[in-house]
């Protein structure tokens, strides 16, 4: 364990047949065949930072910004996946994240499975809005991190420092393409913690955050309901309810709805919901539901004067 | 964003044996929001001849309520029902005198002649060009979804029966994989002696 740690280390503690690499600006000669297979994180150098090849111009970042960035043109630009919803709250029981599935291509539904929360480690989720190569890459160089933090110092990494750790590496990449926008949940010595990192370099500390293009209605059915003192069971259910939301209002959202609950011993899965089911029979007999579905017909059919067949003459 | 794809929505018409079906959503969306799931894009011009009207929706009110005068006035001055041909020729002429200001509408027809009892499907561009297939037509936001499970549903002389379930599959799986088209469906099957009109549950996301 020692000899990982060291050659992550800036210290002079190490093995002198490693002392090429960490002195050399090429560590070509330490490459996968040294190593192994490195996961696809084989480009981190000797100083522990990935080094990526950026195109060989005058202004990189300039030209990325051409082809990459959709804001500056919407037309000619490498595609990244955009619709999503995500969300997470802290209460008094934890942290509840939830997140919708579907991936989109323009109006092409390109996936219905994706997984939009990535697991750190067993106490850190982050969340996957923007490009999802971003959000996969950089939270799981992130857990990397994480693990040496914990190797060295012997105690788990704040989710503070873990966030503000993301947020300073992508930062470093600003203008060049990047597009994320994650959230960092996780418990640690003060209690339940959740930041908004995205790929702009904003980092906020917040009770309630929701993330991407039906992040508006999540928020609407999040904001009505939410109370620090909710129930377990109550908050589980506010986050599917506002997924529900999102994925019936927003075309970009939908599919199935992936719940997680952050709690004191580290983070618990709940469970994966189908929208559509949501809509006309509701999650089922789950901890927090009402029973039935979320849906507006569904929910007032045979109540409303509009409906032809609904006028009720006995009462 | 195309006009085309403002508000969303598909259309879809198949023949069978003796009969012909033709199918649409329920989404109304503003962009990628979705405003309400019951707005119907197929209405009915004879009682054997139905029409579709898949893009804009102020259009395709403008335009079923044109076609609703149009056949309106043909009914009266020659003392008969249109027939499904002469009623795609008239569509196609009404798209096409708005040559360089378009309604941005591609509409789908689908009947069964009261002459001859054959079975009759078409579809026009936003400008009228007239396109007759002999198997299938689609348009909206999911057309070339719809064309792909068309081409791998469709056979030729379905039964009324069968022809429901085709038709519906196509449309479900086409619409599920388009994030504009969907909230729901509505199939109408039309055959010499009645039209079975079905809602159809559907995936609300």
């Amino acid at each position: 364990m020692n000899t990982f740690v060291s050659r992550f280390a800036p210290s002079s503690s190490v093995i002198p047949q490693y002392r090429g690499a960490l002195a050399g600006d090429d560590d070509d000669e330490f490459s996968d065949l040294t190593w192994g297979s490195q996961a696809g994180f084989g480009n981190i150098g000797a100083k522990g930072i990935p080094s990526f090849e950026v195109p060989n111009l005058p202004d990189p970042s300039a030209f990325l910004r051409m082809h990459t960035d959709d804001y500056a043109d919407p037309n000619c630009r490498i595609k990244i996946q955009h619709g999503t919803t995500t969300l997470a709250f802290r209460f008094k029981g934890g942290i509840i994240v939830a997140v919708d599935s579907r991936a989109t291509a323009g109006s092409y539904i390109a996936s219905g499975t994706v997984k939009k929360v990535i697991e750190i480690n067993p106490y850190l989720l982050g969340t996957m809005a923007g490009g999802a190569a971003d959000c996969q890459y950089w939270e799981t160089y992130l857990g990397i991190q994480c693990r040496l933090h914990e190797l060295r110092n012997r105690e788990r990494i704040s989710v503070a420092a873990a966030s503000k750790y993301l947020s300073n590496l992508v930062y470093s990449y600003k203008g060049m393409g990047l597009s994320m926008g994650t959230m960092i949940c996780g418990w640690d010595k003060t209690g339940p913690a959740l930041f908004y990192v995205d790929s702009d370099g904003t980092r906020l500390k917040g009770d309630i955050f929701s993330v991407g293009s039906g992040s508006t209605y999540a928020y609407g059915v999040l904001d009505q309901s939410y109370s620090w003192d909710l129930s377990d069971a109550d908050a589980q259910e506010l986050g599917r309810r506002s997924i529900y939301a999102a994925g019936h209002r927003d075309a970009y959202s939908g599919n199935t709805i992936n719940l997680y609950h952050v709690k004191e011993q580290g983070w618990e899965f709940i469970g994966n919901y189908d929208v559509t089911k949501m809509h006309y029979d509701g999650p089922g007999n789950v901890p927090g539901a009402t029973g039935g579905g979320y849906g507006y017909d569904v929910r007032t059919a045979g109540r409303s004067a509009s409906d032809a067949d609904a006028i009720d003459t006995s009462a | 964003m195309s006009i085309m794809e403002y508000n969303g929505g598909s259309v879809l018409a198949m023949k069978g044996k003796n009969c012909v079906a033709i199918a649409s959503d329920l989404r109304l969306g503003n962009q990628a929001m979705t405003v309400a799931t019951n707005f119907e894009k197929v209405f009915p011009v004879t009682d054997c001849l139905y029409l579709g009207l898949a893009g804009l929706a102020s259009d395709v009110i403008t335009l079923r309520e044109r076609f609703r005068f149009r056949v309106n006035m043909y009914t009266i001055k020659e003392e008969r029902q249109i027939e499904p041909a002469t009623f795609a020729q008239l569509v196609s002429s009404t798209l096409y005198e708005k040559r360089f200001g378009p309604y941005f509408v591609e509409p789908v027809i689908a009947g069964i002649s009261k002459k001859t009892g054959e079975p009759f499907i078409a579809a026009t561009d936003l400008i009228g060009c007239l396109n007759f297939a002999k198997d299938f037509v689609v348009c909206g936001t999911a057309s070339d979804k719809l064309f792909g499970v068309a081409e791998g549903l469709w056979e030729p002389d379905l039964e009324p029966e069968d022809l429901f379930e085709t038709i519906s599959q196509t449309l479900m799986n086409a619409v599920d994989r388009d994030a504009f088209s969907g909230w729901g469906a509505i199939v109408h099957v039309i055959t010499p002696e009645k039209v079975i009109t079905r809602t159809l549950k559907a995936r609300m996301d």
